[in-house]
């Protein structure tokens, strides 16, 4: 660990080090497409799951604000997104144009849901922002009739993927002797933007606005004392940690082609808040570590139980998706029992407990 | 700290001074509990003025309602010139007046320097997007933050402790943190409840000092305490609050031979005791 922080004071080795992450970030979608396209899209799927946590982590880990409804803003995105660009309504913006709309409503959203709950903390605000994600689920599920807004259960098909021109996300290109299928460009794509929100995430936390979340989070009384404007800086964080599931929703919508509410419910929330919690909340890095674990291990698990089991049983005992969330559950308890604090804790977190063992 | 506005030495009774604080008939009930009774009373600019009372007699729901966490029943408070009915705590505090906590409220998983860095947060002005961009001023802005939070620790003598948590620092390292971080916000006015509360008498004493720098380099004080000694020894004036009524008002020395204090402070039969010998 000592080496480790010794070289982060060459400027040298840090750029050389970026460099490496640099590449493998580069590489990692054709390594994967070798075992199969199926890992690509998997990796897609967890990346939106970093950036939902990334979100949901400046509501719960920055600020404090136990938010079981998260989901909702994810769903909004992606709502917004297929309905500006499917045949449903027949309209078809492109992408820059929806993402931005879609983080706007999102945020929209964050606000409505803020603005109620601003006097309440812990279970009760976990209570009310439940049964808000449930409200946006149900709607979504409903808003069939009288007029036809979301299409029911039956859910929106034939998005439009992103493209530029005659340049789309969805088609097969060759590049400079490389195939670029279409999950291989949406993970080009989502990296960047994974990137982006992971800067604007570590530049929030420290700053002026970070500090005023830590401190709503550590003593609200004595944060307002201090001349916090509490009602602000909690709608700010909801608006932000909306805006940023409003975006990963935007991107789903186009990567899935399709979606229904189903994609919305309530487990979802659970999943993201489990990532955020088991990273360690309000440690970015943490919090991208737990996400990536949580979304790969149960893949992994989908592709290893069975033939674990024939190998050692010579047939089948458990089918793979109890396992998978027989082992999930269990590793979320074991966390919680030996790494309260998460895998990554945020520095000031572990340093509590250090001093709690001594 | 602004540089001293030449009130090293005020004679509160003999000259009149500028008013900073004016409670005009301030009255809080709670349910059946009348916490303050029409309080009124003034605080000069530059003075240090004590607020004294036995337990329960509506010192800290004094504090409470001066700075918006309650709102009074009756009367109001007028700060500088203005009144300050209907302001929130934070919207009290950008106004000038900053305060403690009896018990101690700090913001624990932070470290010290960082809980000053907070203190800050009113009188700066970076958004979201000056932190996301972090543009010339912004960078300025949070140099100028923790520069000033290093001064402030280093001027109530904890500087040492800038990186350990805040929740860690010895009891007094506390006291000393949580006025570092109300001095931050530049308070015209710092209200202190009990900050010698379980101080040994040589963390009181380098308090008392403290004390004595803070309104020497322009800042006025109201100090609710418990420790006689430091009351009468640190303050110009003081206030005597019973069952919610004021009971006396004047220079310490004064106040100590008021008969109503005493009788408030002993119970009634012993100053009748006292009377009778």
């Amino acid at each position: 660990m000592q080496a480790l922080l010794d070289l982060k004071k060459h400027p040298a080795a840090t750029w050389i080090g970026f460099a490496l992450v640099g590449v493998a970030l580069l590489a990692l979608p054709f390594a994967l497409a070798q075992v199969g396209t199926a890992w690509v899209r998997i990796t897609n799927l967890a990346i939106l799951f970093v950036l939902l946590s990334l979100g949901l982590n400046i509501v719960v880990g920055f600020a404090g604000l136990l938010d079981l409804g998260y989901i909702a803003f994810y769903a909004v995105g992606a709502y917004t997104y297929a309905l500006l660009a499917s045949p449903h309504f027949n309209i078809h913006l492109p992408f820059w144009i929806i993402l931005p709309i879609g983080a706007a409503i999102a945020c929209l959203f964050g606000v409505l849901l803020g603005t109620p709950t601003l006097k309440l903390r812990g279970d009760y605000l976990a209570i009310v922002t439940l049964g808000f994600g449930e409200i946006v689920r149900i709607f979504f599920n409903n808003l069939s009739q009288p007029f036809n807004l979301t299409n029911g259960p039956q859910g929106i098909t034939l998005i439009d993927p992103f493209h530029i021109g005659d340049f789309s996300f969805a088609k097969t290109d060759t590049f400079l002797g490389l195939s670029f299928s279409g999950p291989i460009k949406y993970y080009y794509l989502l990296t960047l933007v994974l990137l982006v929100v992971i800067v604007v995430n570590l530049r929030l936390q420290d700053s002026r606005i970070g500090r005023a979340w830590e401190a709503i989070r550590e003593d609200e009384i004595a944060a307002r004392a201090m001349g916090i404007n509490t009602t602000r800086i909690k709608l700010l964080a909801f608006a932000m940690g909306a805006s940023f599931g409003g975006i990963a929703g935007g991107m789903f919508s186009a990567m899935q082609g399709f979606i229904s509410p189903e994609s919305f419910i309530l487990v979802e929330s659970v999943m993201v808040l489990a990532m955020v919690v088991l990273g360690g909340m309000g440690n970015i890095w943490g919090v991208i570590v737990g996400a990536l674990l949580l979304s790969f291990v149960p893949e992994v698990l989908r592709y290893t139980v069975e033939p674990v089991q024939k190998a050692l049983f010579g047939r089948m005992l458990v089918e793979p998706e109890v396992i998978r969330m027989l082992l999930f559950g269990l590793a979320l308890v074991l966390m919680m029992l030996f790494r309260p604090a998460g895998l990554l804790p945020s520095a000031l977190r572990k340093r509590e407990l250090e001093v709690k063992r001594t | 700290m602004s540089p001293a506005a030449a009130i090293d030495a005020p004679a509160p009774a003999a000259v009149p001074q500028l008013a900073l604080l004016k409670a005009n008939g301030v009255g809080k009930r709670f349910g059946g509990v009348q916490a303050l009774a029409a309080v009124s009373f003034t605080i000069n600019h530059g003075e240090i003025y004590g607020l004294i009372g036995p337990n329960g007699a509506g010192k800290t729901s004094l504090f409470n309602v001066l700075t918006g966490i309650y709102a009074p029943d009756g009367g109001e408070f007028v700060f500088d010139g203005l009144p300050l009915a209907g302001l929130k705590p934070h919207e009290v505090a950008a106004r000038g007046i900053a305060r403690t906590f009896q018990n101690i409220r700090l913001f624990g998983n932070l470290s010290a320097l960082e809980n000053v860095m907070i203190g800050r947060h009113v009188r700066t002005q970076a958004g979201v997007w000056g932190a996301i961009l972090r543009d010339a001023r912004t960078r300025a802005e949070e140099k100028a933050i923790e520069a000033r939070a290093y001064e402030l620790l280093e001027y109530v003598g904890i500087a040492r402790r800038a990186h350990d948590q805040a929740r860690h620092l010895p009891y007094g390292d506390q006291r000393r943190l949580e006025i570092a971080r109300a001095l931050a916000t530049e308070p015209e006015l710092l209200a202190l409840d009990e900050p010698a509360a379980g101080m040994n008498a040589t963390e009181t004493a380098s308090l008392k000092a403290l004390l004595e720098r803070i309104r020497h380099d322009g800042t006025t004080i109201l100090l609710i305490e418990h420790d006689m000694k430091l009351v009468m020894s640190v303050c110009d004036r003081v206030l005597v609050l019973d069952y919610g009524k004021k009971i006396a008002e004047g220079p310490a020395a004064a106040v100590q031979q008021d008969p109503a204090v005493i009788a408030a402070y002993l119970g009634g039969e012993v100053s009748l005791n006292l009377k009778g010998a």
